[in-house]
């Protein structure tokens, strides 16, 4: 960071600017082929043998478009509120670069599949109306791997590899109109706007939605407006942002940052940037400037895309549950209030709670899970609650073995430290750790016979009528059974004993 | 020769062996061919004779040797588009039509010359060096496919594919004197093709008489579901077309003469020629009028817009970094990848396609779109439009189908605007997407080299084309007493 990018306190940003977000978000889908050609698309495959000449780009080969892919495209669309085009094209849109094929990216322009939507997203009870500008269907491109050299980037490195796997797989860019009017809520709308994106796509099953591998990514555009001011201040670009938190974090340096040049009597360079997970900043990518040529024409290898109003209304149909009616409804069913639901869906979890709920798990235990147990975890790692490891069938078993008695929370709670250290199946791990509850009524009467016997003063104090003692003999039994007793039987015999 | 082998009085192999002597007598003086595959045609004609004297040949041309531009993919074959960027690359698939011409029992003679990436008329654009006409051979075969025509007209194979993009298969039919065919766009599959205008390029056969490009034809048509552009429908019955045509009746057929491509700028002999054979086809019993189509005038100022844009586009794909060759800048110690894709392309490329890649480059850039692309589009739609005009008044268009008759090699090379006026006639139908043929019309009187006559259809209605070039053929051959070609020089022993 120069000088000349001094961070202003977010409080003092608000009392001079207006602050004004677009984002970009890129959706992986889940089709089982590419987007041009029918190679799969599974994910971890060993380098470079999902391929064939089409995704390659070889001379001669030529693109076919996936039907699911338009359909996926189609239902986020409706899902957004927006219009489906009755006739699109796909255009090519030209730039080198080593891990581009065909050095072109077969993408939409001026004719996107879906255009001029909305979603309503909630922060802290209120609620905020991002416009959507345009979803568009468009390719994947491969990855780079620099190998030598210490940073892993290109520069440096003694060689780079390049996987084309994931060139070709299908993708939609999701595009908000600038979002103005939030002032300090900036970055929470652009963490809830991500957020509930990412539930609207689960829902969908359109994709996997994972941040981490790369199935959802955010680019975040953000400008500064004097106070008042119509019009948008220059924009940056703080590209593949990847988890929730780090789309909040990043649209607060950048308001901070920004602040501080203009501040200064400096002006903001329009240019992409990069987002560092670790530090918490980011820092200059390229610049964007009119260089930056797309010669975008039509792709004259596709025919256009003209879907049918009959198709149309058919995906509509299928469509699911509208996300706020349905955090309505499930919130009198869970009987959560208004406080709860609203952490719950702070903390990216509700969708986490509903499927351990559907899972068999009572409502408020599948919350108290996820919102405290996993909430600190992620937190403690820096991860996203859904990215943990634990699925919501996992806890929905513990709390089945919780309430059948073989656990306690303690126990647990290590159960979940062997979810997390990818140790197995609850099941597997409670067996492999030999963290079930003892229900051997002789070790348990041994085990209270023998605190009562090492604590005489205690067991008196008890006998005298003071249970509130009781605690401390509970404590020596657990501890003598490494915690693997019902804490509350334990009690009850103490106080059987000593009555 | 599909007659001789199904009335067993030859084989494939011996007629593949023949094609090769040939190729082996003539090719140094004509280099119709980048690359023979000798062992694998015959490897092929073994098992087509083995299929025929099992009583279940493959196809109607099952056996009859083919020779391929090397614009097609083909597998265990090097695949160059007359490029150096290409030298020495083998690809891991066929082109559709490839695969389709293996799965009817052709044996591949091998790959043919062309204009490197097909960007020419004279096919002295190649990096591996021109190819010449087999009638003069100080002059140029046509372009860019003058590898297969040349390949044809020298009795070095009896059938050969080409593309055309803007008459790449009917200019070098005209000045060799053979038969090329461009199908209606879509209507035989690109894939496989290296695209150099995708909205534009179409394979088509080349062959020594309209019932052969019939055959051909029906044999790489049809749709492909790997090209999204392929039409899906069936074919119109071509060779039946052709054999109707043969017997010499055009009585009901409207023909249309256009006006903006038999006037000026034409050669003489050309002229002559042209209105010969329309004659020819009032006497079949034809009515002929003369059709306007104002807006052909803008055709190749559209070409070379659309073109270009698009190959820029294509071309983008060599840059070292996945196959083909690469070329080290020098004097750079750890040069970046845009370095090396810098220096490869520098070398790689030739300077024809170094200035469409400009070009295009230019005329896509932001600013310049609208004008240009944007600009060039819309002329199109009014070039279709003029040929919808006209197809409702008249069955088929004619004209002939280059201006002149074959240049001498290096006349043009530094004047690409000169060459560029050798596809006027041609480029209309690729604009609009409709189907064209070229025809041997007999030699121009003041040198004695071949010309041709073209016939226009409306998209689809290929069989028109076989239907009216038959009968032209039959009635032409009439006159000559046999085919054209049997006029040309015979090149045993010729010097290179």
């Amino acid at each position: 960071m120069s000088a000349a990018e001094t961070l202003v306190p977010f409080d003092d940003v608000l009392a001079a600017y207006d602050p004004a977000l677009g984002l970009e978000v890129h959706v992986e889908l889940n089709t089982n082929t590419k987007m041009f050609c029918g190679c799969p698309t599974a994910f971890g495959a060993e380098p470079n043998t999902q391929v064939c000449p089409t995704c390659l780009g070889l001379p001669g080969a030529m693109p076919a478009v996936n039907r699911v892919a338009v359909e996926s495209a189609i239902r986020i669309g409706l899902a957004l509120n927006c219009e489906i085009a009755e006739w699109c094209r796909f255009a090519r849109k030209n730039y080198f670069y080593p891990d581009m094929p065909k050095n072109f990216q077969t993408s939409q322009y001026d004719e996107p599949i879906a255009f001029e939507g909305w979603m309503d997203v909630d922060v802290d009870g209120e609620t905020y109306r991002v416009e959507i500008e345009r979803a568009h269907m468009e390719e994947d491109t491969g990855k780079s791997l620099h190998v030598g050299g210490s940073t892993g980037r290109i520069h440096g490195a003694d060689y780079s590899l390049v996987d084309y796997n994931r060139a070709g797989i299908p993708l939609i860019e999701i595009v908000t109109k600038p979002i103005t009017g939030m002032g300090e809520k900036a970055p929470a709308v652009a963490r809830a706007y991500v957020q509930q994106l990412r539930d609207l796509i689960v829902a969908l099953g359109v994709s996997e939605a994972r941040m981490d591998q790369g199935n959802l990514r955010a680019d975040v555009n953000l400008s500064l407006a004097p106070k008042g001011s119509t019009t948008l201040g220059t924009r940056t670009e703080t590209k593949n942002v990847n988890s929730f938190r780090s789309v909040e974090r990043a649209v607060r340096f950048e308001m901070q940052r920004h602040a501080g040049i203009l501040g200064s009597g400096g002006s903001i360079l329009q240019e992409t940037r990069h987002w560092h997970e670790d530090t918490g900043v980011t820092t200059s990518g390229r610049e964007k400037s009119d260089a930056d040529d797309y010669r975008y024409f039509p792709e004259p290898d596709l025919v256009p895309v003209a879907p049918s109003r009959e198709w149309v209304e058919q995906l509509r149909g299928t469509l699911p549950e509208n996300p706020t009616q349905k955090r309505a409804r499930l919130q009198a069913d869970w009987g959560f209030t208004d406080l709860e639901m609203r952490d719950t869906v702070g903390a990216g979890a509700f969708g986490l709670v509903e499927a351990t709920v559907a899972a068999g798990c009572a409502p408020q235990a599948a919350r108290k899970w996820w919102l405290g147990e996993m909430a600190r975890r992620a937190n403690d790692s820096g991860a996203d609650i859904a990215d943990l490891g634990v699925t919501p069938l996992d806890v929905a078993r513990v709390q089945a073995l919780v309430d059948e008695g073989s656990l306690n929370d303690k126990l647990a709670r290590q159960v979940f430290d062997g979810l997390l250290a990818g140790e197995g199946t609850p099941d597997e791990i409670v067996a492999a750790r030999g963290l079930a509850i003892v229900s051997d009524e002789g070790a348990l009467n041994a085990a209270v016979d023998e605190a009562i016997a090492a604590n005489p003063d205690v067991a008196d104090k008890i006998r005298d009528g003071k249970h509130a003692a009781a605690g401390a003999l509970i404590g020596a039994v657990m501890k003598q059974m490494r915690g693997q007793a019902d804490a509350a039987r334990v009690r009850e015999l103490v106080l059987e004993k000593l009555a | 020769m599909a007659r001789a082998l199904a009335a067993g009085e030859t084989t494939s192999v011996e007629l593949t062996q023949a094609a090769l002597d040939a190729i082996a007598a003539v090719d140094g003086a004509v280099h119709a061919y980048l690359h023979v595959d000798a062992e694998g045609a015959l490897a092929q004609a073994a098992a087509s004779d083995a299929r025929r004297a099992a009583g279940t040949p493959a196809s109607a041309l099952d056996g009859v040797p083919v020779a391929v531009k090397d614009v097609l993919a083909t597998t265990g074959l090097p695949t160059t588009c007359g490029s150096k960027i290409l030298e020495g690359w083998l690809p891991p698939y066929d082109a559709t039509v490839v695969a389709r011409l293996k799965a009817a029992g052709l044996p591949i003679l091998g790959k043919t010359n062309m204009d490197e990436f097909a960007m020419g008329s004279s096919t002295e654009h190649s990096a591996y060096g021109p190819t010449h006409n087999p009638w003069d051979l100080e002059r140029i075969p046509g372009g860019s496919g003058g590898g297969s025509a040349a390949a044809v007209a020298s009795f070095t194979a009896p059938l050969a594919l080409g593309t055309d993009t803007g008459g790449s298969i009917r200019q070098p039919g005209a000045v060799t004197g053979t038969v090329g065919v461009k199908p209606t766009y879509g209507g035989v599959s690109r894939y496989g093709l290296v695209a150099m205008a995708n909205s534009l390029d179409q394979v088509g056969p080349v062959t020594r008489t309209v019932l052969d490009a019939a055959l051909l034809h029906e044999i790489i048509g049809g749709h492909d579901p790997l090209d999204s552009t392929s039409v899906d429908q069936p074919l119109p019955p071509l060779v039946e077309a052709a054999r109707q045509g043969a017997a010499g009746d055009l009585s009901g057929l409207k023909v249309g003469v256009i006006t903006e491509l038999s006037g000026e700028g034409y050669q003489a002999g050309v002229l002559a020629r042209f209105h010969e054979s329309v004659e020819l086809l009032v006497q079949a019993g034809a009515e002929v009028v003369e059709v306007s189509c104002p807006n052909f005038v803008h055709a190749l100022a559209t070409y070379y817009l659309v073109m270009p844009c698009e190959a820029s586009s294509n071309l983008a794909k060599f840059d070292a970094m996945r196959y083909g060759l690469r070329v080290l800048p020098e004097g750079v110690e750890s040069p970046s990848a845009e370095e090396v894709m810098r220096a490869t392309r520098d070398a790689g490329f030739g300077d024809e396609v170094k200035r469409r890649i400009i070009l295009g480059t230019y005329a896509l850039s932001s600013g310049y779109y609208d004008a240009y692309y944007g600009t060039a589009q819309r002329v199109r739609t009014l070039i279709s439009q003029d040929f919808a005009a006209a197809f409702e008044k008249v069955d088929v268009l004619v004209s002939p189908t280059s201006p002149t008759t074959a240049f001498k090699l290096g006349e043009k090379l530094d004047d690409p605007l000169a060459m560029y006026l050798n596809d006027l006639a041609t480029i209309p139908a690729n604009l609009a997407g409709v189907p064209g043929i070229s025809v041997p019309s007999g030699l121009a009187e003041e040198d004695g080299l071949p010309t041709g006559f073209q016939v226009l259809a409306p998209a689809l209605a290929d069989d028109r084309l076989y239907r009216v070039g038959a009968a032209l053929e039959a009635a032409l051959e009439a006159q000559w007493g046999g085919p054209l070609l049997d006029k040309a020089p015979t090149l045993e022993g010729a010097a290179r």
